[in-house]
């Protein structure tokens, strides 16, 4: 799960890290009212989960309460590259000396844990990367062993950070690991991290993103999980447990595994066409889960076939199979129906099937068959 | 011949007494794996259809002898499962949980790395291992795999694991044994592991990797296996058509920026000498020829 900048920020409060003080606000009423809290200079950030949200026009600088006005009033409601802003996050305006970059990840390389250190902040890590990798220093940490002050503060001097900084920086990054840790955070990044004349150093933006397989452990992510933002089918998906990412096709895809669900989406571009979702059944699927996956693609009108690929291990064809024709009963589907089963009592499967079969449900063989005729039925072609 | 185990393979099963345990560990049993007892702490001294229940590994391994263990538990519980299993000497252990918090992955991978070397990791978040024949360690369906050899098959997906097996099988070519390495950004057993030991053992004459988007695996095995590999692989990678950004079902596969494309990787293991399939069905016809060619 991603977190918005003001939740990030939430979360590094949580582990003593500091930022400027500021509030939320999805009103421009309350947007004005935290700058008036906060002082001016103040700086409205719009709340959304891309990049590039300033060249957008997502961030500025308000000196009273009528550019306060007026700018919320700007940013809220604005779209940024698909994205609506709902909220905006109102902060004191910070005095800037230096602009730093932090971060923990995992190096699944080196199955560590992976800091990145520049002095080379507040413009995109992934350019530095390019233009200046040596600019990076990458430090890594055994999770067995964590990190160090000392440890923490060389980083910092390796990394080139300015000599007034080094403390307050080497401080930081063992909160920021400690709340990589703690927090099981997938990724905890500060861009900018800022030096301030008066020689402090905070967190000027927060990028956190939790690892949901923890969420066992974290009753408190329900306030996070409340904001985030999917679309209808998405939310519709995971309602019913079923792994769904939209996409941009026409061929609506349903299979059993990650790894056959991507690779039907490959074989349905290899024959001309393209996917409209990846929709893993997950494993053990029965009749129920093969309902609610057919009424969820159904609800996309770019569906113009559905493609169900199925290959039964510990998943039972027979099982999918009845699914299937108690879905014709349950849900009136728009797009046909192409069917591959194989594995585990695939053939009594298509002894169930076989007495449904019409133009609106066709067998195939073998996937790449199957891809062909959805595909076909798809671009406006007629199968028998 | 097989890689990791084999008919002499002794099991214990970590969560025999739930649900999935019971329901997996039997099927192992039934397909003539050696599952020689059950841990669930406080159950001790209890059976599950003529298994005999323990109350720790340790306990177990005194009791059995088992070298491997087949750890069937929650998420919550599953790193401290695989520890107890390294701690008791377990030198081959399977995880199949899934959903398991990146943070303790970490730290269980780490933890067997410094303290208990001499046990090898399968998983987690993985199908399990089988040598067609002799020994299944998880949840693939035995039925799909053919005993015999030539092919040996390593795969981070578990649905086109049993796709490879069985379209293998139905063309008559037989497996040395196949390993689902698993999903997740820290796999216990890697590409390489896998590779090597189908390199050393005499009995595989030809690999089938199977491979997806997201991280570096693929492309460092595309390295290994030029400088290492002598026997023929051929490789198929899903997720050429992925959207960066989203998480296609594994937690591992994932394409962050330009990296972890399966384009690179296709490109990678060309590079190496690998033959690349487009699908899962050219990756076992292809496999077919080669294996054809070798008598």
């Amino acid at each position: 799960m991603d977190l918005f900048e003001y939740q990030g920020k939430q979360f590094f409060a949580q582990y003593g890290i500091a930022t400027s003080p500021g509030g939320v606000a999805d009103t421009v009423d309350d947007a004005v009212a935290v700058a008036e809290t906060v002082g001016y200079p103040a700086v409205i950030k719009a709340q959304v989960q891309v990049g590039g949200r300033g060249k957008a026009g997502g961030i500025k600088i308000v000196n009273n309460s009528d550019e306060a006005k007026s700018q919320a009033g700007n940013i809220l409601g604005m779209d940024i590259k698909g994205h609506l802003v709902k909220r905006v996050w109102v902060e004191h305006a910070s005095d800037i000396e230096k602009e730093y970059y932090a971060s923990f990840t995992l190096d699944r390389a080196a199955k560590m844990h992976l800091a990145m250190v520049s002095a080379k902040g507040g413009v995109e890590i992934e350019e530095v990367a390019v233009t200046d990798p040596q600019a990076i220093v990458r430090h890594h940490v055994n999770p067995l062993d964590g990190i160090t002050l000392t440890e923490a503060r060389n980083i910092a001097i390796q990394a080139g950070i300015d000599e007034p900084a080094i403390e307050g920086v080497g401080e930081i990054l063992v909160k920021l690991y400690n709340a990589f840790v703690k927090g099981d955070a997938d990724l905890v990044e500060i861009n900018p991290l800022i030096l301030t004349p008066a020689h402090k150093v905070h967190a000027l933006d927060a990028k956190v993103t939790l690892d949901d397989a923890a969420a066992f452990r974290h009753p408190e992510w329900e306030d996070y999980r409340a904001t985030q933002e999917y679309d209808g089918r998405e939310k519709l998906a995971k309602e019913r447990g079923l792994n769904y990412i939209g996409l941009d096709g026409n061929v609506g895809i349903i299979a059993n595994g990650a790894g056959l669900a991507m690779s039907t989406l490959d074989v349905v571009n290899q024959v001309g066409g393209q996917a409209a979702n990846f929709l893993d059944l997950g494993g053990g699927a029965d009749a129920n889960t093969m309902t609610s996956a057919l009424e969820v693609i159904n609800t996309d009108h770019n569906v113009n076939s559905v493609l169900v690929n199925v290959f039964g291990g510990i998943t039972r064809c027979d099982l999918i199979a009845h699914g299937i024709i108690e879905a014709l009963s349950r849900v009136e589907l728009k797009a046909p129906l192409v069917i591959r089963l194989d594995g585990t009592n695939a053939q009594e499967a298509r002894e169930i099937i076989e007495p449904y079969v019409s133009d609106k449900l066709i067998i195939r063989p073998t996937m790449l068959d199957a891809a062909r005729t959805a595909v076909n039925l798809a671009n406006g072609g007629v199968e028998k | 011949m097989s890689i990791f185990v084999d008919s002499n393979t002794k099991v214990i099963v970590q969560g025999l007494t739930g649900g999935q345990g019971r329901f997996h560990g039997l099927r192992n049993r039934d397909y003539g794996t050696k599952v020689v007892g059950g841990v669930t702490p406080g159950k001790g001294g209890t059976e599950v259809d003529g298994i005999p229940i323990f109350n720790s590994v340790e306990e177990a391994v005194v009791a059995t002898g088992a070298t491997a263990s087949f750890i069937v538990v929650p998420p919550k519980f599953a790193a401290d499962a695989v520890i107890e299993a390294a701690k008791a000497g377990v030198s081959f252990v399977v995880c199949i949980t899934e959903f398991i918090p990146a943070q303790d992955e970490a730290r269980m991978y780490n933890t067997l790395r410094r303290h208990y070397p001499g046990t090898r990791l399968l998983g987690p978040n993985c199908p399990g291992v089988i040598s067609p024949g002799q020994c299944n360690i998880g949840i693939t369906s035995g039925d799909i795999a053919l005993a015999g050899g030539p092919v040996g098959i390593v795969s981070r997906s578990g649905t086109l694991t049993y796709q490879a097996l069985y379209e293998l099988s139905q063309k008559g070519v037989g497996q040395t044994t196949c390993v689902g390495i698993g999903g997740d950004p820290v796999p216990g057993t890697n590409f390489i592991d896998c590779l090597a030991a189908f390199e050393a053992d005499p009995e595989t004459k030809a690999v089938m990797m199977i491979g997806e988007i997201g991280g570096s695996e693929e492309e460092r095995a595309a390295e290994f296996i030029k400088e290492n590999m002598t026997k023929p692989v051929v490789a198929y990678i899903a997720g050429v058509t992925a959207p960066p950004g989203k998480k296609m079902g594994h937690a591992g596969a994932i394409i962050s920026g330009s990296q972890g494309t399966a384009q690179a990787k296709m490109k990678a293991l060309e590079e190496a000498g690998v033959t690349v399939a487009k699908n899962p069905t050219e990756a076992a016809e292809l496999m077919v020829e080669i294996v054809s060619k070798l008598n």
